[in-house]
């Protein structure tokens, strides 16, 4: 018995009632997926080439001409829902899917990566570099001189006599002569004052330069004396130089190393090679340095003619002013250094405690612990 | 030097109220620094007790104590009228004044007296000896007034600080090598003068202002017979001498110059001596004291003969120098009986020394050129209280006045009489006037100064000034031989004036040029280590010669010339380092000892490479410039120290840490590759290509050490893994790695900036080739074979894999490289790629043999 198409087009595949089945139930299906492969395999059995509705839709071609019309209809509505519903499904799926791969993929970002360690400077390099910064900045230039150094630039030519007991009040290393004796000439220079003559003999002048380097005394080794320590000189020879300036220039270089709140004083002093002379004092409040009031920062003076006589500069045309500040001191001063033995013994905790670069404007508070949190505190709004 | 505060107010007027504290603040002033002041060291309740009864009570260990009641005045006596203290002394009786401590009293040592039962008694207070109060040494028994101060009326309660001068300040200051008059309270006293800024005719109290009488003729025969003067200055100029007799040798030095001698840090000895000593601390003018019965006739102050001999005061028989001045004494006209007295102005003798039989003193004050003085005191080691003031300077004038000072005391203390003659012989030198226009002053200073002030100044430290029309005439004082030019009279000006008068100007320098490419090279290398993990350290430059030896450096490598050092800290380490490993490694010794043990430590600094055969650093004269040869002679002399940058590395250069399966366990041990690629690093921060090459170098391992060079060829130094036997004699910690470099070799090749073009936008051509060599073969001659044969479109090399092992062969490896092609101005075709890359590996199998890997 045929079959009425209408009534197979009711009642058969393209019914309402089977489409809405195949329907429902693919739509369960894609619910039920629990994954993307799941989702999948739902996919392929509901929506693919071989399920239900996709056979349904093949067969629409084979209904009477009334009936296709509303059999497409109801077969395309159908996938259509059927297709939302498995893009909706697989949106959710994916971001299920990501967020437990991420959540799997939590790590401890604290643990160490497997780096060198960090490395650093050593400070007082590092402060050396900042005192060439504060000077080069003014116009002045870095020279160097050797550390195995001609007896007489280092005395001689500063106005050192060999006979004078300042001759003896540095405890000098003398280089051996051929007999193990004294006489080679040559010593490790007490201080760097011998680039003054250097400088002088080799540069002229006008003149305005630093040397930061290395120094040598015949002292042993203690929490404040080292034989081996590091100065910066200052030497500055021009027409018309004056105390004044000497004074300007120290003042300057102090408030750059320990900041606008320093204070300076000057008490007269000896040294061959100046004449006036002065120590230079600081006071300024930061850690240790603020209990000890004055503490002695280094010696000054206005560059004696005999200096510049014996470097061939005409001390009735020309005079001027050299210093020579102890580094050690200053990083003492400033980074709260109690101990000389941590400054040489090499130990890696000390430098490592220092970084790789000298970046305080200044080693005193009123600039770090002042404006930075000051403006931070006021909010980024009202600026 | 030490000055008490009552000495000094006797010749300067102290400010009302004045302290220790202010005192030295003064002093500080005008140029002097501040030692320290300085008190007895005893505090609280000391009083003078009265002795009412005393009870010897014997102990059973053997001792007799005595139980003493003791007056010490209404206030502090106890209910009973006294109190009770036990003491261990017996050299005092009832009645006798005492020193006694109250409970609260701290005498020297910080030993604090309170109220203490002992031997059955409570004991309320300390009956005290001169030791127990830092008086002397006297420890024999208790101090009994009657006796110590003889003549001097006490109280029971009366405060004994103040009688004893135990209540006194003492300041300590710290002297300058040109002020030699400091050394003597005369100097100390017009320094605080001026350093309170009040006149010096006003306030000041000299103490050789005293009449000297005229002598009734010649005194002690005295000879001034210096055949060889040093720089042409006299050994002694002025020596004066006078006789004084009949002095009691038992005679006790008086307890004001005792006590001054203490607090000066000087120990009494006898009259003669203590006021020979007293008086020079208050006059700067050293004195001796000889026994005139052990002199034979005449003195002589002449330069040693070659072999003489003097046993010193110390006990030390020295062999003496002919610039050694002399006193000696001889038979009147018979040389043959020359006997040497003393080292002038250094050291005495013991011969004629005065002892305690002596009655009859000579005292001598005499004036001994600087030069003299100072090179004997050194030349001997005797840096004694008379050298230090005659190398410094001693007023010349004021000899005859001290002298009459010392006779005086000598006289008044001793019951001697001095002989109406007097010796004064000899020239000393005239003061030389210097010419000081008045503006020069203002010319250094900086800031206004009239010639009145500059005057009124000058006459305050002594000078004598005359002004014609705006240029002073200075003459500076006897005491002063430092004033010698006029920037020295500056100094006085400005001192006087204070140094807060000068303002302060920043002067405006030339524009300059910065740090020089050298310099930021430097820092930059520095920055690249430290980026990569290197901890700059600093260690001393001196070695020891077994350093050589742990290195096994052969017997003729250079780095074993090493400059020597004549007097060295330690006699182990006489030398100065020859590379900067020498002293590194005791710096990674350290830290490994200190259990830092991966490490990564870099050092800069100079090494010192003396010339075999250089001639000593000649002393040009300083009275001008050197002349040209002199100039040359002298930096010749000084031998090269070029900067070396020298790496350490031990242990683990990569500890545990995350990794992709969590957690990687295993540290990664530092490498020989990290040390050469380190020595890389620096090259690289300085823009300087280098060149590795495989050699053998002590002290790196014979397989794993490479050379550094530049392009053109200058060795700039090694790199790798260290010799394991030098590990082990250095006591580093195995497979340590290590670089050493000469910067300045380096720091020479930065030169011109780099020039560089428009850089090609075109895509690029990667080709990958593997080549085989034999295994001895360095990759980085097949790389350098490669560039050079891949000519211009080459871009990058890259070597991305080293296989051994079966597939190529035994004793062979293979080492693929990755390159990459590109041209300025097209885009490659493969054709292009293709012949470029053929080219480099047939360039690389005509320099190595390399073969295509199929």
């Amino acid at each position: 018995m045929p079959a009425e198409p209408a009534a197979a087009a009711a009642d058969g595949p393209l019914g309402e009632a089977a489409v809405q089945a195949a329907l429902d139930e693919a739509l369960a299906a894609v619910a039920a997926a629990g994954d993307l492969e799941e989702l999948k395999a739902a996919r392929l059995a509901h929506a693919g080439d071989r399920s239900p509705l996709a056979l349904a839709n093949r067969a629409i071609g084979s209904l009477p001409g009334p009936e296709k019309a509303a059999a497409g209809k109801r077969v395309g509505a159908a996938r259509g829902r059927l297709n939302q519903a498995i893009a909706a499904r697989t949106e959710v799926l994916r971001a299920e899917e990501e967020e437990r791969v991420l959540r799997a993929e939590v790590v401890d970002v604290t643990l160490p990566a497997r780096r060198p360690q960090p490395g650093a400077r050593h400070p007082l390099p590092l402060l050396m570099e900042r005192v060439a910064d504060v000077f080069t900045a003014m116009g002045w230039e870095v020279a160097e001189g050797p550390e195995v150094e001609a007896e007489w630039f280092n005395f001689d030519a500063l106005n050192f006599d060999a006979d004078h007991p300042a001759r003896q009040m540095q405890d000098t290393f003398y280089v051996a002569d051929e007999t193990g004796g004294a006489s080679s000439g040559l010593v490790l220079r007490t201080h760097t004052s011998p680039v003054q003559a250097r400088s002088l003999l080799t540069r002229g002048v006008p003149l305005y330069v630093v040397c930061p380097g290395k120094v040598f005394r015949t002292d042993e080794l203690d929490a404040t004396h080292t034989p081996v320590f590091h100065q910066v000189e200052g030497i500055a020879i021009d027409e018309g130089l004056t105390m004044a300036h000497l004074k300007g220039t120290l003042d300057h270089f102090a408030r750059a190393m320990f900041g606008d709140a320093v204070e300076t004083r000057w008490r007269p002093a000896f040294f061959p090679f100046t004449e006036p002379s002065a120590e230079l004092d600081l006071r300024f409040s930061l850690g240790r340095a603020a209990e000890r009031g004055w503490i002695e920062w280094g010696g000054c003076g206005m560059v004696n003619p005999n200096v510049l006589r014996a470097c061939g500069i005409d001390p009735e045309r020309y005079q001027g002013f050299a210093f020579g500040m102890g580094i050690e001191r200053t990083l003492m001063f400033r980074n709260g250094v109690t101990d000389m033995r941590d400054m040489v013994e090499g130990d890696v905790r000390f430098s490592r405690a220092f970084g790789v670069e000298d970046l305080a404007t200044s080693g005193v508070a009123d600039v770090l612990g002042g404006r930075v949190p000051a403006s931070a505190a006021q909010g980024e709004g009202e600026l | 030097m030490r000055v008490p505060l009552s000495w000094l107010a006797e010749h300067v007027d102290l400010e009302p109220g004045a302290r220790g504290a202010d005192v030295a603040a003064a002093l500080v002033r005008v140029g002097l620094e501040e030692e320290g002041v300085h008190t007895s060291g005893v505090t609280g309740p000391l009083v003078v007790g009265r002795v009412l009864d005393l009870t010897p009570e014997p102990q059973k260990n053997g001792k007799t104590i005595n139980w003493c009641h003791v007056d010490v005045g209404p206030e502090l006596n106890g209910p009973d009228g006294h109190r009770g203290i036990v003491c261990g002394a017996h050299n005092f009786t009832a009645g006798d004044a005492v020193v006694v401590a109250l409970p609260g009293a701290v005498l020297p040592g910080d030993f604090a007296i309170a109220a203490r039962r002992t031997y059955g008694h409570v004991s309320d207070g300390m009956i005290c000896s001169a030791k127990e109060l830092g008086l002397g040494a006297d420890h024999s028994g208790i101090i009994v007034l009657e006796q110590h101060l003889p003549g001097v009326g006490v109280t029971p309660g009366q405060d004994a600080l103040a009688l004893l001068g135990l209540a006194e300040e003492t300041v300590e200051v710290n002297v300058t090598p040109d002020r030699g008059y400091c050394f003597s309270v005369r100097g100390i006293a017009r320094e605080y003068a001026h350093g309170v800024r009040r006149p010096t005719a006003e306030v000041f109290h000299d103490p050789v202002d005293v009449q000297v009488p005229a002598p009734s003729g010649p005194g002690y025969p005295v000879r001034l017979s210096d055949d060889a003067p040093i720089r042409g200055a006299a050994g002694c100029d002025r020596f004066v001498a006078r006789v004084v007799r009949g002095v009691d040798p038992a005679a006790p030095t008086p307890r004001f110059i005792a006590d001054r001698l203490r607090q000066a840090g000087m120990r009494p000895i006898s009259l003669a001596v203590d006021v020979t000593n007293y008086l020079m601390l208050a006059t700067g003018q050293p004195l001796h004291a000889y026994d005139l019965a052990a002199l034979q006739g005449e003195l002589v102050v002449r330069r040693a003969r070659a072999g003489e001999q003097l046993t010193t005061l110390d006990g030390v028989e020295r062999a003496l120098d002919p610039e050694d001045l002399l006193i000696t004494d001889e038979v009147p006209g018979d040389p043959s009986t020359s006997r040497v007295l003393s080292l002038a102005g250094v050291m005495g003798g013991a011969s004629t020394e005065v002892s305690a039989a002596t009655t009859d003193v000579l005292v001598e004050a005499a004036h001994f050129s600087q030069v003299t003085v100072a090179r004997t005191a050194r030349r001997h080691r005797l840096p004694t209280e008379s050298a230090k003031r005659f190398e410094r300077g001693v007023d010349p004038a004021i000899a005859d006045r001290v002298v009459e000072l010392a006779v005086r005391l000598l006289a008044e203390h001793g019951g001697g009489t001095a002989d109406a003659a007097a010796t004064d012989v000899g020239e000393p030198a005239q003061v030389v006037p210097l010419t000081l226009p008045a503006g020069f002053v203002e010319r250094v200073v900086g800031t206004p100064v009239g010639a009145d002030e500059v005057a009124g100044a000058l006459r305050e430290v002594g000078c004598e000034v005359t002004d014609a029309g705006g240029v002073l005439t200075v003459v500076p004082p006897t005491w002063r031989p430092d004033l010698a030019q006029r920037v020295d009279l500056v100094e006085e000006v400005a001192r006087l004036r204070g140094y807060d008068a000068i303002p302060s100007v920043l002067p405006a320098a030339p524009a300059g040029r910065g740090l020089t490419p050298q310099q930021r090279a430097r820092r930059s290398a520095a920055r690249a280590l430290a980026d990569d993990g290197f901890v700059e350290v600093l260690s001393y430059p001196f070695v020891a010669a077994a350093v050589h030896d742990a290195q096994r450096l052969a017997a003729d490598d250079p780095r074993r010339r090493a400059l020597r050092l004549a007097n060295p800290l330690s006699e182990q380490q006489p030398l100065m380092r020859t590379s900067v490993l020498d002293s590194l490694v005791d710096v990674v010794r350290r830290n490994v000892s200190r259990g830092l043990r991966d490490l990564a430590l870099v050092e800069f600094g100079a090494v010192t490479l003396p010339v075999a055969g250089s001639a000593p650093a000649p002393l040009p004269g300083v009275e001008q410039r050197p002349g040209e040869g002199e100039l040359t002679a002298l930096l010749a002399a000084v031998p090269p120290q070029p900067l070396h940058v020298a790496g350490v590395l031990t242990g683990a250069r990569r500890g545990p840490g995350a990794a992709a399966d969590g957690f990687a366990r295993e540290a990664e041990p530092v490498l020989w590759a990290d040390a050469v690629d380190a020595a890389r690093a620096v090259a690289a921060a300085l823009g300087v290509e280098v060149v590795v090459e495989a050699v053998q170098h002590a002290p790196w391992h014979p397989g794993r050490c490479a050379r550094v060079s530049t392009r053109a060829g200058h060795v700039v130094g090694h790199a790798g893994e260290l010799h394991p036997a030098a590990l082990e004699a250095l006591e580093l910690p195995a497979r340590a790695a290590a670089f050493e470099l000469d910067l300045d070799v380096l720091l020479a090749q930065v030169g011109a900036s780099p020039q560089v073009g428009a850089l090609s936008g075109y895509p690029a051509a990667t080709q990958d080739v593997a080549l085989v060599v034999d295994a001895a073969v360095p990759a980085a001659r097949v790389e350098e074979a490669l560039r050079a044969g891949a000519g211009e479109l080459l871009e990058d090399v890259h070597l991305f894999d080293v296989y051994t092992g079966a597939q190529v062969g035994e004793g062979r490896k293979s080492l693929a490289y990755a390159l990459r092609f590109r041209a300025p101005d097209r885009t490659l075709t493969a054709e292009e790629a293709g012949a470029a890359r053929d080219a480099a590996v047939a360039e690389a199998s005509r320099r190595t043999e390399a073969v295509q890997r199929a």
